[in-house]
């Protein structure tokens, strides 16, 4: 086996903190690292060996939890999924885009978890049956309609990325309305109409122009961006019926 | 929240877009070929003169140039927006009527024909 190679590593990590600082700041440190390693084990080690006092968030260390999403070099990315050899110079680590810092690298998701929330995001069966009838079958074609969009993990990496969501923050955002998407494909679904109410709004698709930045850093390799366009698509036949045709009901 | 109304200017977007991604790279090659003086013979003057003059082939002319002007404006407004200019009713008007203005303009020279 080949040895590790080690590097030092130079970190500008922007400090927050509310109880004594007026505004945020740039801190520089200076670490030893494996040349394997993420940008997070850069993080932690500084914060084991240099500085406790740093905060961010991190649980799972897999690119799977979805808590350690950070700007990196500018970029929405999971720090767990960051390597250093793909980083030259100083790296910069700034707290994800968009949203509100708490502390440090810590920001507060309220907004994004109340917007999940508005889009119904569980299966609304379209009809109860008894326990004794079974279960509700699905064939492997009709799973395959929604299981790319099941796979978010909820980092938010997509809003940190998309400039609407930066500049109208009543957005619903790429993630919330994918997840609205993929109940909507799901054959066992029949909340559609419910979430339309969210989604045919002007908060909902029609406030996306189709950037497709949300697609490129989705670190679970879903496609907000075709989502978005295909919801369109739905709603604006909804709308037809609902405008041109006479006595039509989306 | 009330529904958008947005699909009325988004549905041609999107019709023009598709017309785009088919027509324009065509149309592209094709000026380069004229260009170059290998124009094929099926796409003479004469025979793209006598298209335009029927009334089919001005329906489908008068299609792919409106359609096409609209999705760009369209594209052009959501650009507008995305860089942060916030004016958007005044760029989408203006846009917008250039492109219906467009499309009259390419009405009246097809008729013409």
């Amino acid at each position: 086996m080949t040895p590790l190679k080690e590097r030092l590593v130079q970190l500008e990590v922007l400090r927050y903190n509310p109880d004594t600082d007026t505004e945020a700041h740039f801190q520089h440190y200076e670490v030893v690292c494996q040349e394997e390693w993420v940008v997070l084990d850069a993080l932690n080690k500084v914060k084991a060996d240099i500085d406790p006092t740093l905060n961010y968030r991190w649980s799972c260390h897999m690119a799977v939890c979805g808590s350690c999403g950070m700007m990196i070099n500018g970029e929405p990315k999971l720090s767990c999924h960051a390597f250093l050899r793909d980083y030259q110079g100083v790296i910069r680590v700034e707290p994800l885009a968009h949203f509100p810092v708490e502390r440090d690298l810590v920001t507060a998701p309220d907004d994004f978890m109340d917007k999940l929330k508005r889009v119904k995001p569980y299966v609304i069966p379209k009809e109860m049956k008894p326990i004794s009838e079974g279960e509700y079958r699905q064939t492997p074609a009709q799973l395959m309609k929604f299981r790319q969009y099941s796979m978010c993990i909820n980092c938010m990496l997509c809003y940190a990325a998309c400039p609407q969501y930066g500049l109208t923050p009543s957005f619903i955002g790429p993630a919330a309305l994918t997840l609205a998407h993929r109940y909507n494909q799901d054959s066992r679904d029949g909340g559609r109409k419910e979430r339309q109410e969210v989604v045919a709004t002007h908060e909902g698709v029609w406030e996306c122009t189709f950037v497709g930045a949300c697609s490129e850093v989705c670190p679970a390799h879903v496609d907000p961006a075709s989502a978005l366009q295909q919801m369109k698509i739905t709603s604006s036949i909804d709308w037809i019926v609902e405008h041109l045709i006479p006595g039509g009901k989306p | 929240m009330t529904k958008s109304h947005k699909p009325v200017v988004w549905f041609p977007f999107a019709a023009g877009g598709t017309v785009i991604a088919f027509c324009i790279p065509v149309i592209v090659v094709l000026t380069f070929l004229a260009a170059l003086g290998h124009m094929p013979a099926g796409l003479s003057y004469e025979r793209l003169h006598a298209f335009a003059a029927n009334g089919v082939g001005k329906l489908v002319l008068f299609g792919v140039i409106s359609l096409s002007l609209w999705s760009s404006a369209h594209r052009l407004r959501c650009t507008c927006y995305d860089f942060g200019l916030r004016a958007d009713t005044l760029v989408a008007t203006v846009l917008y009527v250039a492109a219906i203005l467009g499309g009259i303009a390419a009405a009246l020279f097809l008729l013409r024909i």
